[in-house]
């Protein structure tokens, strides 16, 4: 493998991880069947934070911790105004994201365009010198070891542990959870929370490392492509990762391709993320994909059913009633 | 009246001093008085007669886009890609006013038409990506908005570049015969006014008087039993969002026909999504949309001249709308802060 290629997938995974955080918090929140719209407007607001809070301090960490305090009250507010004032989930989501627009250039309009602190190249010895792997992976930095182990965290604690067991019951059938003991709603709450915190972080892992800086809309459009990511990865976390990192990876083959054909102007360019998330959403949707599907030989349809098939936990943007 | 019902009445005042404090604090860490921001947004919208025309003028697509949301509010659609309709309808009039090569007297309603259309069917993919393609109208609206956006930028920057060169910011300004006749030099165009009348009048008829209007409301309420009624839910759906477009379309159109005069790079500059927070904050009493729509362009307008006289940025006129809107969904009800702690004979009692 040329050093050319290995250069490019390092760059790629370093692009894609705030995106993986992003969809694992989603992720979270959506297996336990709350739909946080917010995302987008709670990356810009935590990336503004983020950014601010690290410059003002000189400390990463104080950046990152505020961010995902950030992300948290953003999704307090969607939990809360659901799960409490019984309003709608989806309306309050989109609020947020506007509003989290706005207030982010408002309140960051003293920041823009100005150096910041930066997360520091960190390679992990010996790990490092693995040949095509040690490159890839541990030639890189703290956000992006971070969103490695937390695509196993996720996968390991939703699928291997009982508080996942149960946070996984919630979000399918929270009657039922009820009547063995769980508490809907406090579990919900929780881990709302704990998404919107991650995403966050997700924001902050842009200001201070992907995308460095802070200008008017700095993430724009990014929290609509995680959410996208997250019903295209069948909402499991690892799925997710792969698709944040095929965004990714799409992105770099086409500037690589622009570089080659600079006549293919910028517009083909910009319109690919969008094309690219009508077309996932399509492959998983479509009355199509399932047709296309039958037409193949036995053996294959259940493996292909299950590489393009999705479908949303039951209770997702449902609310519970502990009575 | 009674005690129970003035509350009812005058609880909404709650959320609106609720988000005008908010600002004000707002403004106060930034250092400034929040008493002059009110001053200077309140001349910057109605100091004089052109700012005022101003408000009006830039009322009228917002007013169009929330009337067309009403109907797909109605139908339980979630119409985000009303942005990319504006911008759609916009581009349309656009190519109308450019290339058209007959006689000018068809002009303008050619332009209108091309708009609406244009919009429409740009509308109607989003739902049918919905209904057949199982893509939510959220992510396709959005998807289209954007696309609709890099679409505008290639036009300008390439095939509809001004002859002098290539800047990013617009196309060359339209022939006189292609503008929207203008009351006294502003770019408030009486003959829009009468348009956004129409179609308001006639979307409250049409929700609230027809058949239409029923299968959309039952559409939006419950689907399901919609669709066990006899109410094709894919036919109403696509209608819903093709009117919508169209009237979005036709808001584009003012746009360019009377307030930029050419085709720009943020056509709509985010009109779409003010139309939803329009509509959403009017929940279902329809007869507040144009005063809602009228209250939010004068503080958009005024936000921008807040921010040539104090340097402060212009997001703040968003961020109150925005806040509004939300301390609205939230604490609009008055009976909301006590769900879940209400007794039972108090639920009884209601019913």
């Amino acid at each position: 493998m040329s050093d050319e290629l290995i250069r490019q997938l390092a760059s790629i995974l370093l692009q894609s991880s705030p995106l993986i955080i992003a969809v694992s918090g989603e992720t979270i929140t959506e297996r336990v069947g709350v739909i946080n719209l917010s995302v987008d407007g709670t990356m810009m607001m935590a990336a503004m934070t983020g950014f601010v809070v690290g410059l003002k301090t000189d400390s990463l960490l104080y950046g990152f911790l505020a961010a995902a305090i950030v992300g948290a009250i953003m999704a307090l507010l969607v939990a809360f105004g659901s799960f409490r004032l019984k309003q709608n989930q989806v309306a309050i989501g989109f609020v947020l994201t506007l509003l989290g627009d706005d207030l982010s250039a408002f309140l960051g309009q003293n920041y823009t365009r100005i150096p910041g602190p930066v997360v520091k190249h960190l390679p992990i010895p010996v790990l490092k010198d693995i040949p095509i792997i040690g490159p890839i992976f541990f030639n890189q930095d703290l956000v992006v070891y971070f969103a490695i182990v937390l695509i196993f965290l996720t996968w390991w604690y939703l699928n291997r542990t009982q508080p996942g067991l149960h946070l996984r019951s919630v979000g399918e059938r929270p009657e039922a959870s009820f009547a063995r003991g769980i508490n809907v709603n406090r579990l919900r709450y929780i881990y709302t929370i704990v998404g919107g915190g991650l995403i966050g972080i997700a924001g902050a892992a842009y200001s201070l490392d992907v995308k460095l800086g802070w200008s008017d809309g700095h993430t724009r459009g990014l929290g609509w492509i995680a959410l996208a990511i997250v019903i295209f990865g069948g909402w499991s976390p690892v799925r997710g990762a792969l698709g944040a990192i095929l965004f990714g990876a799409t992105k770099a083959l086409a500037t690589v391709l622009q570089r080659t054909f600079p006549e293919v102007s910028v517009v083909a360019f910009n319109s690919i993320p969008w094309l690219l998330m009508i077309f996932v959403l399509l492959t998983v949707g479509s009355e199509f994909t399932e047709r296309l599907i039958l037409l193949m030989p036995k053996p294959m349809r259940g493996p292909m059913s299950r590489a393009l098939r999705v479908s949303p936990p039951m209770a997702l943007g449902t609310t519970f009633e502990n009575e | 009246m009674n005690f129970k019902q003035s509350i009812r009445w005058f609880w909404p005042i709650i959320p609106i001093l609720g988000a005008l404090i908010f600002t004000a604090v707002l403004l106060i860490l930034f250092g400034a008085s929040p008493l002059e921001a009110a001053q200077s947004m309140w001349r910057g919208a109605f100091g004089d007669q052109s700012k005022t025309l101003s408000v009006l003028a830039f009322w009228i697509p917002l007013l169009l886009s929330s009337v067309g949301l009403l109907v797909t509010f109605t139908a339980g659609l979630w119409n985000i890609g009303v942005e990319g309709q504006i911008v759609m309808g916009a581009i349309a009039a656009s190519w109308v006013a450019l290339k058209f090569p007959g006689p000018q007297f068809l002009l303008i309603p050619l332009e209108i038409m091309a708009a609406m259309l244009a919009a429409a069917l740009w509308a109607g993919l989003t739902a049918i990506l919905k209904t057949r393609g199982g893509v939510h109208e959220i992510f396709g609206g959005l998807a289209l908005n954007n696309l609709a956006i890099i679409l505008t930028n290639y036009l300008i920057s390439g095939p509809w570049q001004p002859p002098e060169g290539g800047t990013f910011r617009g196309t060359q300004p339209f022939q006189a015969a292609a503008l929207l006749p203008r009351f006294a030099e502003s770019r408030f165009s009486p003959i829009s006014f009468v348009f956004a009348v129409i179609a308001f009048g006639l979307i409250i008829l049409a929700l609230r008087g027809t058949v239409w209007g029923l299968k959309l409301r039952a559409l939006g309420k419950n689907p399901r039993s919609a669709f066990l009624l006899g109410v094709s839910s894919e036919r109403e759906a696509i209608l819903a969002m093709m009117f919508c477009g169209a009237l979005a379309g036709l808001g584009g159109a003012v746009r360019v026909l009377s307030w930029f005069d050419s085709l720009r790079q943020s056509i709509s500059g985010g009109i779409g999504f003010l139309a939803l927070l329009v509509v959403m904050l009017a929940s279902f009493r329809m007869f507040w949309v144009p005063l809602i729509a009228l209250f939010f362009s004068a503080v958009l307008n005024g936000s921008i001249s807040l921010q040539l006289r104090t340097q402060l940025h212009s997001s703040l006129g968003g961020v109150l709308t925005g806040v509004l809107v939300l301390f609205m969904l939230l604490f609009g009800n008055p009976g909301v802060l006590r769900i879940g702690k209400r007794s039972k004979e108090e639920v009884r009692d209601e019913r």
